[in-house]
């Protein structure tokens, strides 16, 4: 199981390598859609990336509730834990 | 002695014997789909990669765009319409619940008294209807096999919504399944997840179109989840969930992909064509990346100028990427339709 630090840096690295965005960037108070630009596309790639990463599921009901990367980070806390 | 039954004499391998398509004349921008809803061209290309869709005039219908695509097919592959003895059309939008598209096609070809009928398997329905040619065709039941995936989508969509109309086109392809000496078309992978029927759907029913037309307020009102009258438009359209559907059609879908090579006996460097479901770019790009295709394998993206044509898309793809490159005749293409049900079937095919 990761911390919550440890998550955040592996969904950076996920961010970073769907959409070029800097891994600092991806802090845990940023809105994915409006501070991230990220379109529901690449928020989907992001999801299934993280699932095999974190190895977690994410349903697909689950994805419009993680507003921000706080809230995906804690989502894979919580489903690790 | 007891009468013994007998039973067809069987082939021992079928093909794609001939390829046709109809590519109707209205094209439609992105300029033009901004119009109906708030968006821009730049917005559509980065998440779709469509810069042009064709859709067909009023006085274009279902039928006419099969009968272009299926003669064309039957000059490519060399056979004339009375040597067709089944045909069978893969469609979701032909106006009559009955009696098919398939019946009439096949009378208007000159092709009767030849079994017809349609199947409704949306996106998938093409490698639905190949799937169903390649068992007759080896059984022995049919020689001749005409597949058409034709759709009129642009009757079925509401321009002012977001999530699926301003992707769809409208337009035919054809194939002829045939006898083969050599293997063409490889076991089939094909299946459905009614679990997720809603995923891409209808806003509602016929009946509910029906009812609302009746003035049966209180009978429509109980059969929607939207109050009456947010039901401006009661002609039923298409909607989906697209993180849903592309999830599923990305993941799940090279799952199958692979699955399909597998039981076709091939690795992705025998493939000289991938040619998907023309879905929507992205889906498209991803799974190639997720089936870690090798350079050498050409990627029909059809898309881009004729945008998503569901039952239609892959034949249309296949057709225009034989014209432009001639050099793939004979070798191998990997096919995969998915979409409403949610359904999906993929092949390996050799090309003709």
């Amino acid at each position: 199981m990761a911390s919550t630090e440890e998550i955040l840096a592996g969904l950076a690295e996920i961010v970073n390598a769907e959409t070029g965005l800097d891994v600092a960037d991806v802090q845990m108070d940023k809105s994915f859609t409006e501070d991230l630009d990220i379109d529901s596309i690449s928020m989907m790639t992001i999801v299934v990336e993280a699932e095999d990463k974190f190895e977690v599921k994410i349903p697909d009901e689950e994805v419009k509730n993680l507003k921000t990367v706080g809230d995906a980070v804690n989502f894979i806390a919580a489903a690790q834990a | 002695m007891t009468a013994q039954l007998l039973t067809p004499t069987p082939n021992a391998y079928s093909a794609i014997l001939g390829t046709g398509s109809f590519r109707p004349d209205v094209v439609v921008t992105n300029d033009d789909v901004c119009q109906w809803i708030d968006s821009s061209d730049e917005w559509i290309r980065q998440r779709t990669g469509i810069i042009t869709r064709h859709r067909a005039d009023a006085n274009t219908s279902v039928l006419d765009m099969a009968q272009g695509a299926a003669q064309a097919a039957l000059e490519d592959a060399g056979i004339s319409a009375a040597q067709l003895d089944t045909v069978i059309v893969a469609t979701v939008t032909f106006p009559h619940a009955t009696p098919s598209a398939a019946a009439a096609l096949a009378d208007l070809l000159g092709a009767t008294p030849a079994p017809a009928y349609d199947i409704s398997a949306a996106c998938a329905g093409y490698c639905y209807a190949i799937a169903q040619a390649d068992a007759l065709v080896r059984s022995g039941l049919a020689q001749h096999v005409l597949v058409v995936g034709v759709e009129k989508l642009s009757d079925y969509i509401d321009n002012s919504e977001r999530t699926i109309s301003f992707l769809l086109g409208d337009g035919a392809g054809a194939v002829i399944v045939g006898a083969s000496s050599v293997p063409g078309i490889s076991p089939s992978v094909w299946g459905s997840d009614g679990s997720k029927w809603n995923a891409i759907s209808m806003t509602h029913s016929q009946l509910e179109l029906r009812d609302s037309l009746l003035g049966a307020n209180e009978l429509l009102e109980s059969a929607v989840d939207e109050p009456l009258e947010e039901l401006a438009n009661p002609w039923p359209t298409l909607r989906q969930d697209g993180q849903t559907v592309f999830r599923w059609a990305v993941w799940e879908m090279a799952k199958m992909a692979r699955q399909a090579l597998a039981e076709a006996g091939l690795q992705a460097s025998d493939l000289a064509a991938f040619i998907p479901h023309q879905a929507n770019m992205r889906i498209i790009d991803e799974l190639a990346k997720q089936l870690k295709l090798p350079e050498t394998v050409l990627i029909a993206r059809d898309i881009a100028e004729n945008g998503n044509t569901s039952a239609a898309s892959i034949p249309m793809a296949m057709d225009r990427m034989r014209r432009e490159h001639p050099e793939l005749s004979g070798k191998f293409a990997l096919q995969i339709g998915f979409g409403a049900g949610l359904v999906f079937g993929a092949q390996v095919v050799l090309l003709p």
